[in-house]
């Protein structure tokens, strides 16, 4: 309670100092460190482009801290005009009808260009209605891939151009790499529960996260990711575990994951391909390779598309200046430029947001000059997508994936099977849903 | 006792007094509190837009919760833990440094550090020291053979932070002991020494006895501490990890409310954990305040 007033102080406090002469446009994000940097380079450009709007980012904290300063600010009535949300988030949103001012209604009412077509299916098909409207404006998506060490693979007698393409081999070379000794752990995951141990893991597998196509037709969803297909993925990670082939890097996003990977402690990474200058920056003296995800050629011969995590920007409807939601109008067809999004995706890793973009790299040669950097866009266009590997949407989401940490914790400690955990899971899960769809239908 | 009574000769003045106090309380708890309240009663989407009365939906779920059961016995697990650990070693400490006269002053100096490390910080310093992947500690534990991992494992979790919390209060427990010990007057114990009773029976028949009022505002207080203080120490070490073994009552609170956005369940949770403080409080000042012998 007293958090949520002294956030709401906060808020106060930060908007009674916007009396400038341009009409300012609050941006409240979760970019820390270089990609901040970048962010606010973005916004500065968009600034000295044109005189009557300033788009002012804050740094709000980790994307479940932006996201409840921004709906405490919202209860408030201090919420800024824009908010990124990450695409956990993306359900709560969605659900909340009367906080959000949809952006492709925004850019009709202000008169901006709009071409839905422009973006990338993948990316636009998670942040759109039932009605096919796009109601964020896409800013940064990613999806999981696979860097190794390839001074690791070499020490251990393994082909350092050949990445492991299936979770059989992957198993074979982690095994060799920590009985060669060249590295202490084969594997480690960023996400090892939830975005790419579950949820990227049904979708290329092909396999059903949730009724109602994933969440995407509906509240009334219930959650079916376990399947035995997962519960066997969960019981080999188990195994790998006790084989010290894999390394379990903490909850959520595996914090101690990617240091392990820098340490040359774990041969393999699998993170967000917006982890990529990070891996480039820390990887200090050994070479990295980049590599799509794993599939489990026990379940398909032919891997679906991985799905997009990141975040969009959703507008926030209570500015009482209606010139600021023209200004927010103006910076997102700026945010759209191919010039903007190539420039974005190429430093962060990123994926590009509009074919323009992709096409734009193309023609630069970005592709070719910096190998491994299409593989995140390749692995996410790949085949036709289907009802499990559109995305998933589910309200509350963030909590749920806690459940799920929780359980999967309790399988690497040898306390349940795959099966009985992801059972638990689902149940514990199917409760959190059926509270979201009773606050969320009058 | 003796009372003090003073007589104002404005009726308006002793209201005037009491304002900034009673603005500060009505402001920072009473409303706040009275706001838990009502939301306890509610179902409300995170933004607020629509909000169903419940009645008591919210607490009857609660009790029906395994999540929660499990979080009440985790607190009392945690608290007994703290509160033993961190009283036992002060008094040690306390004990000590009371028998050394010169360089009594300067311990103690070093012994209440600790109280000034905001929790938040105390429990980073824990995590990297804990940290099973670089920390000093679990590299260790290892050349003992045990493989400490407090991600994996629910004891090596509440063992840290039951450490990490201890630690933080045995500064506030050691000021209090010695400050208890030097009211024992020292004839007593010269006393017992005369009828031939060896240090640790004069210790535990006649200075302990005598500590007793301080023993039991210290235990109230360390609970209080340990239910409703730590949560910096557990945001910062386990995060209620792993499968819920550390996630104390005031840790769910924050995250059914602020990461789960569920407000009303969230708000029902902190009102129990209201009475809790209200119920410990009346202890204190009804219950130990008079039967405790001076």
């Amino acid at each position: 309670m007293f958090k949520k007033l002294s956030m709401a102080a906060i808020a106060v406090a930060l908007s009674a100092t916007s009396s400038l002469a341009a009409t300012e446009v609050t941006w409240w994000h979760a970019m820390g460190g270089e990609l901040g940097k970048k962010l606010e380079e973005i916004a500065q450009k968009f600034n000295d482009s044109q005189s009557d709007y300033k788009v002012v980012p804050v740094f709000k904290g980790t994307y479940p801290e932006t996201l409840t300063a921004a709906i405490a600010a919202f209860r408030a009535g201090q919420q800024p005009a824009i908010v990124q949300v990450f695409e956990v988030g993306t359900g709560t949103m969605m659900a909340a009808k009367g906080a959000v001012y949809p952006v492709y209604k925004l850019m009709a009412d202000n008169k901006e260009p709009w071409d839905p077509k422009g973006f990338l299916a993948p990316v636009v098909g998670y942040y759109s209605d039932a009605q096919g409207n796009i109601l964020s404006m896409p800013f940064n998506s990613s999806t999981p891939i696979m860097y190794y060490n390839k001074d690791v693979f070499q020490k251990a007698g393994l082909d350092p151009e050949v990445a492991p393409k299936t979770w059989a081999e992957l198993a074979a070379m982690g095994k060799k790499i920590v009985d060669s000794g060249a590295a202490a752990c084969g594997f480690t995951l960023s996400y090892a529960a939830t975005w790419v141990g579950l949820e990227n893991y049904s979708a290329i597998q092909n396999l059903p996260y949730g009724t109602l196509q994933n969440g995407f037709g509906g509240l009334k969803t219930e959650f079916k990711f376990n399947g035995k297909e997962q519960a066997a993925f969960w019981d080999n990670l188990k195994k790998q575990q006790d084989a010290k082939v894999f390394k379990y890097g903490g909850p959520g996003g595996g914090a101690e994951t990617a240091p392990m990977f820098y340490a040359q402690q774990c041969a393999i990474y699998m993170g967000s391909s917006a982890s990529r200058a990070g891996v480039i920056n820390n990887a200090k003296g050994f070479k990295v390779g980049f590599a799509p995800m794993p599939y489990d050629d026990t379940v398909t011969k032919e891997p679906k598309n991985s799905i997009i995590g990141g975040a969009t920007l959703w507008t926030l409807n209570g500015q009482k200046n209606p010139d600021v939601y023209k200004g927010v109008a103006k910076f997102f067809t700026y945010l759209s430029k191919p010039e903007v999004q190539a420039d974005w995706h190429q430093f962060t890793g990123y994926l590009p947001i509009t074919n323009a973009a992709y096409e734009l790299g193309q023609k630069q040669g970005y592709y070719e000059k910096t190998p491994g950097s299409d593989i995140a866009i390749k692995q996410i266009t790949r085949g036709t997508p289907s009802d499990n590997s559109r995305g998933v949407r589910f309200g509350n989401l963030t909590q749920i994936r806690d459940l799920i940490d929780q359980q999967f914790e309790t399988v690497l400690s040898g306390k349940k099977t795959g099966q009985q955990a992801l059972d638990d899971a689902a149940k514990a899960g199917n409760a959190v849903l059926r509270e979201f769809e009773a606050s969320n239908s009058n | 006792m003796q009372t003090k009574r003073t007589v104002f000769q404005s009726r308006v003045l002793p209201y005037f007094l009491l304002a900034p106090q009673l603005i500060i309380t009505l402001i920072f708890f009473v409303w706040p509190a009275a706001q838990a309240i009502w939301q306890s009663f509610l179902r409300q989407d995170p933004f607020g837009l629509k909000a169903t009365f419940v009645w008591f939906a919210n607490y009857t779920r609660l009790l029906d919760d395994p999540d929660y059961l499990n979080a009440l016995g985790a607190t009392f697990v945690f608290s007994v833990g703290v509160t033993v650990l961190s009283m036992g070693l002060s008094l040690m400490f306390a004990v000590a440094v009371n028998r050394v006269l010169r360089s009594g002053r300067f311990y103690t100096t070093l012994l209440v550090w600790p109280y000034a490390v905001a929790p938040a910080a105390a429990g980073l310093l824990w995590w990297f020291m804990f940290n099973p992947s670089v920390g000093i500690i679990p590299y260790l534990l290892s050349s003992f053979g045990y493989e400490w991992n407090h991600r994996l494992h629910t004891g090596d979790a509440m063992v840290l932070i039951i450490i990490a919390a201890a630690w933080k209060q045995i500064s506030y427990n050691f000021l209090f002991f010695v400050a208890g010990l030097q009211s024992v007057p020292q004839s007593l114990s010269e006393a017992a020494a005369i009828d031939g009773a060896g240090p640790f029976k004069r210790f535990w028949t006649v200075v302990f006895p005598l500590l007793s009022p301080t023993t039991f505002f210290l235990a109230v207080i360390n609970i209080t501490y340990a239910m409703f203080d730590t949560f910096g120490i557990v945001d910062a070490t386990t995060s209620g990890g792993p499968s819920q073994s550390t996630n104390i009552l005031v840790y769910k609170v924050y995250a059914d409310g602020f990461i789960g956005l569920n407000l009303g369940p969230s708000a029902a949770q902190s009102v129990i954990l209201m009475l809790i403080v209200v119920v410990l409080t009346v202890v204190q000042f009804r219950w130990i305040e008079r039967k405790v012998q001076y």
